[in-house]
Order: structure tokens, then sequence, then C-alpha cells
């Protein structure tokens, strides 16, 4: 059988729900940073298959532009990270728990 | 011959996707990162997109998984974390829900669609072979998207200014204090740190 | 001129302010005179105004001045305005007239008082008050002005209020008034129910074009009366009126004489559009109510001893004259009596005020007598008022009581038979007091009974300075003397008005019914018409002279010649007016108050415990609530997730793909 856009959008949504999984459940915080990179590439893949379908390039545009967001993402997230675990070591998510009610 | 690269690609994806998620070493869990990244950049080879597969590999596999490994060995948190113990009551089951819900509703958006997928031409330039994608895609960008081009720069920029400023130590205390004494005690300190 | 109308409120009212400005800083009679003046330039501002009106024909004599918006809510729309008619000016007329002869009797009276300027600032206050209820042009304005009157009726009667009992006393007075004013705020909830307007003549063009039903109106008429009944003093909310003697007499010449209990009446006569549309038996009630109180005040004041409280009783039966005229559809007639009123009866309690100020304090009839040689101008005017009130002709009394008898006798000869007899009692009882205050031994001279100290025990004779307790001493030599001009001259000018003041409504023919025309732009022709032949007015006028002549004789033989036993008239249920304010007391205090804690506990339970509640189940909702910021990341990334799902779904149910 051949491969439609169907395929590619299913793969893309498995991987989507793989990383909304792991987001919720891990709770080192560089790990659900991966998870949203998981969550990332699926829209890429996404965007990409359907830009194929329709043979336009907006696809590729976006996951250009989903690309450099991505990264500029990664680095300030990253800072805050080490801004925040600089303090004390063996954190994870559950410890900032300080604007609770 | 598609079927196959896709299937394996797949399987790649997908296993690297439930070994991000299960690891418990963060360590683990990157390289597993790395795999699925690099079944993307097959993935989007395969549709002819090569400038972005060559773009995947480069900054998302090169650059920000590089960025990750630097972070956990920088600050040691590659200290396993209990995945046994859930301390927020029914967060697993109902992220499991939450997964799975997200993964029905585009299973169900695909198959009651009629006529598969369908949406307007944003860009309205066709596609070229797969030698000829960067040079077009270099085209549009720089001819009808150059000023969101010009923004990604600047976003990019402040990103890293933005990274640079958060993560310095800071040599002296924000807010300024009025008590001799307390200054005295920093500079006591900051001299031993010099001598350190 | 008539635009001058704004003018006439608002010299009492500036008045007021700079009184109370100035406090106690200025010494004694300045405040005085300066409230005088007030007053004086009200009058006069209502004399030219009243001028202006006469040069207009009849037809334009009804004009509404709005000075701005007060409440334009919507539907419901009130504004400050004056409605300048023959009705109104009249009521101005007297108001400021008798108000600026008893602001100038004040200065002589309250001379020496430590509160001088305090009165002053209250008197005034409450002559704004009673302009603004007489010249609004709606109903809100009246009341606004009716309450203003009771706030100043209380804080005039409890004056001295270092004295509990005055403070008491002004107390019931405002307590009782409010019971009236509930049947007054129901009247202007109907009506505006109704008719949509609070203004009178929109209300009474709404009422010539349109059908209300009866129903309705009868109620609004009904619930007025429970106001004007607490205002004039009507059975049973007349209880306040004779304790209210605690103030001091100027108090009670204007306000429970000349003015406030009036307002009752005039707001009955002002609605007399709606009243011709209520049921007969709704103005018949109120016919006999008066008349029933005129009977039944008349009785009680044959056996008063305090010179006050004759007077007060008899203020609540001339005013269930005003009420019988008024449910007899006689309106012209019960404004008449109403100005003669004002006119002998401020007369009355002014002289005597002027007698207890010339007898120290001492208010016990039973200790005057024979002061006529030692205050004569007192004495006379006093006489004079007394003529007045029994209905002596010519002077003014006899002629608006005649009046109103005539309108009763139209209605139903019963409702005149019981005028009658109240005409007799007054006759009487006002002999009686003249007798023994100016006539006879001087009893004041005698050592001091020890009955007499009993007295002091009657509830509100602890007026002015407290001087009851010394009735009892034998020592003291009480040296009667005539009161100085400020007090005489107002005695004087009101006794000339109470002898030609009958002359603005003589029956005789159309043409000397001066009054009558003079009303027609307020009464619109709704008076009843009288349907009797002139030979039945001479015959019943004839038999009005013969109750009063009677009644003066009667009084002469009893206690001029003492040859009838007084003992007879004076019976002690009388002296405790039927023993109907002690019921009242008794049962507000006994299953009254047991009610009244129950109604308590249920606004601190059910209404209070509703309002607290809300309060409550916000804050345990909100504990509820507050669990969900618990602070941690992912719940929020939980609940941004379960969101989106529920977007989503939201949408693919709603578009079709």
């Amino acid at each position: 059988m051949s491969i439609t856009t169907t395929w590619y959008l299913l793969l893309a949504a498995i991987l989507f729900s793989i990383g909304t999984t792991g987001l919720l459940v891990r709770r080192n915080p560089l790990i659900m940073f991966m998870c949203i990179e998981l969550m990332l590439n699926a829209v890429n893949i996404t965007f990409v298959s359907i830009g194929s379908h329709l043979n336009d390039l907006g696809g590729q545009l976006a996951v250009f532009f989903v690309l450099v967001v991505a990264a500029a993402e990664v680095v300030i997230g990253l800072a805050l990270v080490v801004a925040i675990m600089r303090r004390r070591s063996r954190t994870n998510a559950d410890d900032l728990k300080i604007l609770g009610g | 011959m598609e079927t196959v690269v896709f299937l394996i690609s797949a399987a790649v994806i997908l296993s690297g996707a439930l070994g991000v998620i299960f690891s418990k070493n963060p360590v683990h869990s990157a390289l597993f990162m790395v795999q699925t990244l690099f079944g993307v950049a097959v993935l989007f080879v395969l549709l002819e997109a090569t400038f972005l597969a060559a773009i995947q590999v480069i900054v998302y596999a090169g650059a920000i998984v590089i960025l990750f490994v630097f972070v956990i060995t920088l600050l040691g948190v590659d200290r396993a974390e209990d995945l046994k113990v859930e301390p927020i009551s029914g967060q697993r089951p109902l992220a499991v829900v939450l997964g799975a819900s997200i993964f029905g509703i585009i299973l169900t958006v695909l198959i009651v669609a009629v006529g598969g997928p369908t949406g307007e031409q944003v860009a309205n330039t066709p596609i070229g072979d797969a030698s000829d994608n960067t040079k077009i895609l270099g085209e549009a960008l720089f001819s009808t998207h150059v000023f969101s081009v010009e923004l990604t720069a600047l976003l990019l920029t402040v990103a890293v200014v933005g990274a640079v400023v958060l993560s310095t130590r800071p040599t002296k205390p924000l807010i300024s204090t009025l008590d001799k004494q307390q200054n005295d005690n920093l500079e006591d300190e900051l001299e031993e740190k010099g001598e350190e | 001129m008539v635009d001058l109308v704004w003018l006439i409120p608002t010299f009492p009212l500036l008045g007021f302010l700079t009184l109370i400005c100035l406090g106690k800083s200025v010494r004694e009679p300045i405040a005085g005179w300066l409230a005088t003046t007030a007053m004086a330039g009200s009058f006069l501002s209502v004399l030219l105004v009243f001028i202006g009106m006469l040069l207009e024909k009849n037809e334009n004599r009804q004009t509404v001045f709005t000075l701005f918006d007060w409440i334009p809510a919507g539907d419901f729309k009130v504004d400050i305005g004056f409605l300048a008619d023959p009705l109104s000016i009249t009521m101005c007329l007297f108001i400021t007239g008798v108000g600026t002869l008893i602001h100038l009797y004040s200065i002589g009276y309250m001379h020496g008082d430590s509160d001088f300027n305090r009165f002053f600032t209250y008197l005034n206050l409450f002559a704004f008050s009673m302009l603004v209820l007489v010249l609004g042009d709606n109903l809100l304005l009246t009341f606004l002005g009716w309450e203003g009157v009771g706030a100043c009726s209380y804080l005039l009667i409890s004056f001295w209020f270092r004295d509990r009992a005055n403070a008491t006393a002004g107390k019931k007075a405002f307590i009782t008034n409010r019971v009236g004013d509930w049947g007054f705020m129901v009247a202007m909830f109907l009506i505006f129910f109704n008719f949509g307007s609070l203004q009178y003549l929109e209300i009474f063009n709404i009422l010539e074009s349109n059908q209300i039903a009866k129903t309705t109106t009868t109620f609004i008429v009904l619930m007025l009366f429970v106001g004007a009944m607490g205002k004039s003093a009507q059975f049973p909310l007349y209880l306040w009126l004779p304790d209210a003697m605690a103030g001091p007499t100027p108090v009670s010449a204007l306000i429970h004489a000349a003015t406030m209990v009036t307002s009752g009446v005039y707001l009955l006569i002002r609605v007399n559009p709606i009243m011709v549309e209520a049921s007969t038996w709704s103005t018949g009630l109120i016919a006999w109510v008066g008349v029933g109180t005129a009977l039944f005040a008349a009785s009680i004041a044959v056996a008063q001893t305090d010179i006050k409280k004759v007077l007060a009783y008899s203020t609540v039966s001339q005013l269930g004259y005003m009420v019988l005229a008024v449910g007899c559809g006689a309106y012209t007639a019960a404004i008449f009596h109403m100005i003669t009123h004002a006119f002998f009866k401020a007369l009355l309690f002014l002289g005597a005020g002027s007698v207890i100020h010339g007898m120290d304090g001492e208010q016990d009839l039973r200790r005057y007598g024979g002061l006529r040689s030692l205050m004569p101008i007192t004495a006379g005017t006093f006489i004079i008022g007394w003529l007045a009130i029994a209905g002596v002709p010519p002077f003014s009394g006899f002629w608006s009581k005649d009046e109103i008898l005539a309108f009763a006798w139209n209605k139903s000869p019963l409702l005149w038979i019981v005028g009658i007899v109240t005409a007799l009692l007054t006759a009487f009882y006002m002999t009686r007091q003249v007798v023994l205050t100016f006539f006879g031994k001087p009893r004041y001279l005698d050592a001091g009974d020890a009955g007499d100290a009993g007295d002091a025990g009657d509830a509100g004779d602890a007026g002015d300075a407290g001087d009851a307790g010394d009735a009892g001493d034998a020592g003291d030599e009480i040296k009667p003397h005539e009161s100085p001009w400020t007090m005489t001259l107002p005695l004087v000018a009101l006794a000339v008005l109470s002898v030609v003041g009958g002359l603005i409504q003589l029956p005789f023919s159309s043409s000397t019914k001066w009054l009558e025309h003079w009303l027609e732009p307020a009464t619109f022709h709704n008076e009843t018409h009288l349907h009797l032949s002139s030979s039945t007015l001479w015959v019943l006028a004839l038999l009005a002279l013969v109750s009063v002549v009677a009644g003066i004789g009667i009084g002469l033989t009893t206690y001029l010649k003492e040859k009838i036993d007084k003992q007879i008239f004076e019976k002690p249920i009388l002296h405790n007016a039927w023993n109907f304010d002690s019921t009242v007391s008794r049962f507000m205090g006994g299953p009254g108050s047991k009610a009244f804690a129950a109604v308590a506990r249920f606004d601190k339970q059910v209404i209070d415990g509703a309002v607290d509640g809300t309060g409550q189940i916000v804050k345990k909702t909100a504990s509820i609530l507050r669990r969900t910021q618990n602070g941690l990341v992912r719940t929020y990334a939980l609940g941004i997730g379960i969101g989106a799902i529920g977007l989503l779904i939201w949408f693919l149910t709603r578009t079709t793909i």
C-alpha cells in the first residue's frame, strides 16, 4: 500500500500524544523540556506532510520558523533552569510551589 | 520502497520517543531524543524537504540536544528521579487519558474527514524536486517573508542576551543594602572568593 | 412676580444654615432676630407672589417652577419643583405670617435660656421643611418636607432633652408619626405604580383621561389618610400631641397648632381629584373618624388641669373638624377652618405661654385665678381667642365652624349632631379655662396643696424649665406680670386676625365667598354641592349659636358663679383620656414587645442570616476552589491539556468535517 498523507499525520499524532503524556508524568525539568521538543517535532512533521500534499511551500516555511523559535525557547528555558537549579540540587518541578495557595 | 523507509523511520521515531519518557537517567533521555530527531530528519527527506532535514540535524540534534547535555552535566541533575512515586494524586491516570484523547481526537478527524486533509495554499509556491528545495525555500524566505526572517534574527539576539543575563552569577546583591555592616560582610565574602 | 416663589423656602433655609454655622458664638437676641428676619423675608416673598397671583386671571394661577432634576432614574423621574397655586400660597401665607409672629414671640419667651440659639436654628429648619411640604409639586418633595417637619417636631419637643420625660415625649411623637408615614409611603408606591408619575398635575391629568380602578383609588386614599392621621393627630394616632406639650410653648403654637398638624389635611385636599374617584364609604370613614376624634378629644379637654393640655386636646378636636370637612367634600371649609384655627389657636397657645411666663412656670389651672388685672393684654387677647374658638359671631371661628357643620348635615344628620355636641363641649371647656385663669380668686396665693404635687406626675408636664416641683412651695411669692412687647405684639396681631379672619368666606352670597373662588384652581370644582335651602342654613346656624351659648352659659355657671358642682364634668376617666394611652402602652409593653422581639429575631436570623450566609457560602466555595492553585506546574499543565481537549471536542461537534 502507498503511504498517504494520513499515515504521516497519524505518526505525528502518536508522537504528539507521547510527548504530552511525558510532559505530565515526568518531574525532571530537563526531561519535561525534551517532551516539549517531541511535541514540536510532531507538529513539524504535520506541517511538512500537509505542505507536500498540497504542493505548497507554506508548510516548510512554517517549519523553518518553528525551528528558529524552538531554538530560542530552549536557550531561554535552559537559562532559567540553570538559574533556578543552581541554588539547590536534587530538585524537580514539584519543589517549585511557592506560588501555591 | 517508500513504505519500508517510512515504517522503519516511524519505528525509530516512536521507540525514541518512548525512550525519552521512560528513561530514568536524563542522559539516556537525551540520547533517545537524538534518535527521534534523526528519524524525523529521514522523514523529511522522504517528503522531499531536504533543506529542512539538514537543518533539523544541524540545529536540533546538533545544537539543542548538546545544550541539554551541557546543562545536565553542569547542574548534576543526572541523578535519577524516582519514577515509581507520583506525589500528585491522579496525575498519571489523567495524563494517560489526556494523551489518549488527543490521539483519539486527531484519529477521529482523520477518519471522519471526507477527501482527506485539505487546506488552502498559503505560500502559493509549488514545491520543486528535492535538489531545488534549498533554492526555492531561500527565494521564498527572502522575498515574500523577509520581514519575518528579520524578526527571527531579532528574536535570536534577544534570546542570547537573555540567556547571558539570566545565568550570570550576581556579584553584588540586586537590592542595595543600606547597612554598612552588611556591605562590609559582603566585601569580605568577595575577597575570600577572589582568593580562592 | 409669581416666579419669586423659590425665595419662599430659601429664606428660612439660609437662616438655618447661618445659625448652624454661627452656633453659640453670637449673644442672645441676635440669633432670634436673625431667624425672625428670615421668616419675615419669607413672608414678604409670599406676599409678592400672592399679589402677582391676584393680578393673574383665575385660569393662569397654577404654575409649576422646576428648579432642577433630582432623581432621573429611568421611568422614575422626580424634579425639585414648586407648584405655585392658590392652595399652596394660602398655606404659605399663614405659615410664614403666623411663623414670623411666633419667631418674634420666642425672642421674649426664650430669654435667658442657655440653648437660645439652638431653638431658632430648629425653628428655621422647621419653617423650611414646612414650606417645602406645601410648595412641592410632587409627592416625593411633599414627603421630604413631611419627614423634615416630623424630625424638627422631634427636635423641638425634646428641646429640653436633659429631662428624660421630654426626650421620651419627642420619641413618642416621632414614632407615632412614623406609623402614619408608612401609610403615606404605601400610597406613594401605589400612585407611582398606577399613574407612572408622582407629580400632582401629571397625576390629575392621567386621572382625567384614564379609568383607574375604584379599588385602587380607594386604597390610595385610605393609605394617604393613614399618613394624615399620624400627622394631624386623629384617633388612634393622636397620642403624641398631648405629650408634645413638653416642648416650649412657641413650639406648641407653631407646630402643633398652626402648621405641622395641618399638613395631613393639606395632603388630603391636595389630592382631591383622587378622593372623588374613591368609593363613598372611604370618604364617609374619613368624616366619621374626624368627627369621632373631635368629640373624643373635646370630652377629654373638659377635665384637664394643665393649661397647655387643654389646648392640646382642643387642637386634636379642631383637627377632627377639618378632617370631617375633608370627608364631606368641603375642601374650602376645611381650609377656611385651618386658617382661622391657625390664628386663634396660635393666639391661645401664645397667650398660655405668656401666662406661664408671667406665673414663672406654673402650668396648673387650679393655681391660677384673677390674672385679668395683672396681665391685661394677655387676658384681652386670650378672651378674643376664646370667643373665636367657641364660635361666637362675628369672630372668625363661628363662620368656619358653621360652614363645616352645614356640610356635615348635608352628608348625614348624625354627623351634624356629633359636631354640635362637640361645639357645645368646646365652648364649655374653653370657658372653663378662661374663667379659671383670668377670673375668680387668685388661687396662687393660697398655701400649696399637697394634692397639687401629685400632678407633677402627669406625663409631659415637666416642661417649661421643670418648675412643676416648685408649685408645692408655700413660701414662694409668685408675682404675675405682663410679658414684654416681643410677646404681646404677636398676641395683639393674632387677635386682630382672629376677629377679621372670617371675612374671607362669608356664606351670604356667592360674591362674599372669596376663598372658595380663590381656591378653585386647586379644588377643580370637586367640592360637594350643598343642596340645602337657605332657610335650612339659617336654622343650622341658629342651632349652632344656641349650642355655643349653652356651652358658655354652663361654663360660666359652673366656674364663675360656682352654682353647679364641677365634679360632674371633671371625671377622672376623662382626665386620664379614657385610659387609651395607658392601654396602648400596656399592650405594647406586654404582648406587643413579644411580637417585636419575634420580628427582631426573624430579622437577625433570616434576613441577616441570608446576607451573612451568602458571604459564608462564598468563603467556603473559595476555600474549596483554592485547592486547585497548588503551585505545581504539572497540575497547571494538566489543566491546560484538559482545557485544550475540551475546546477541540467542542469545535469538532460544532463544525461538519
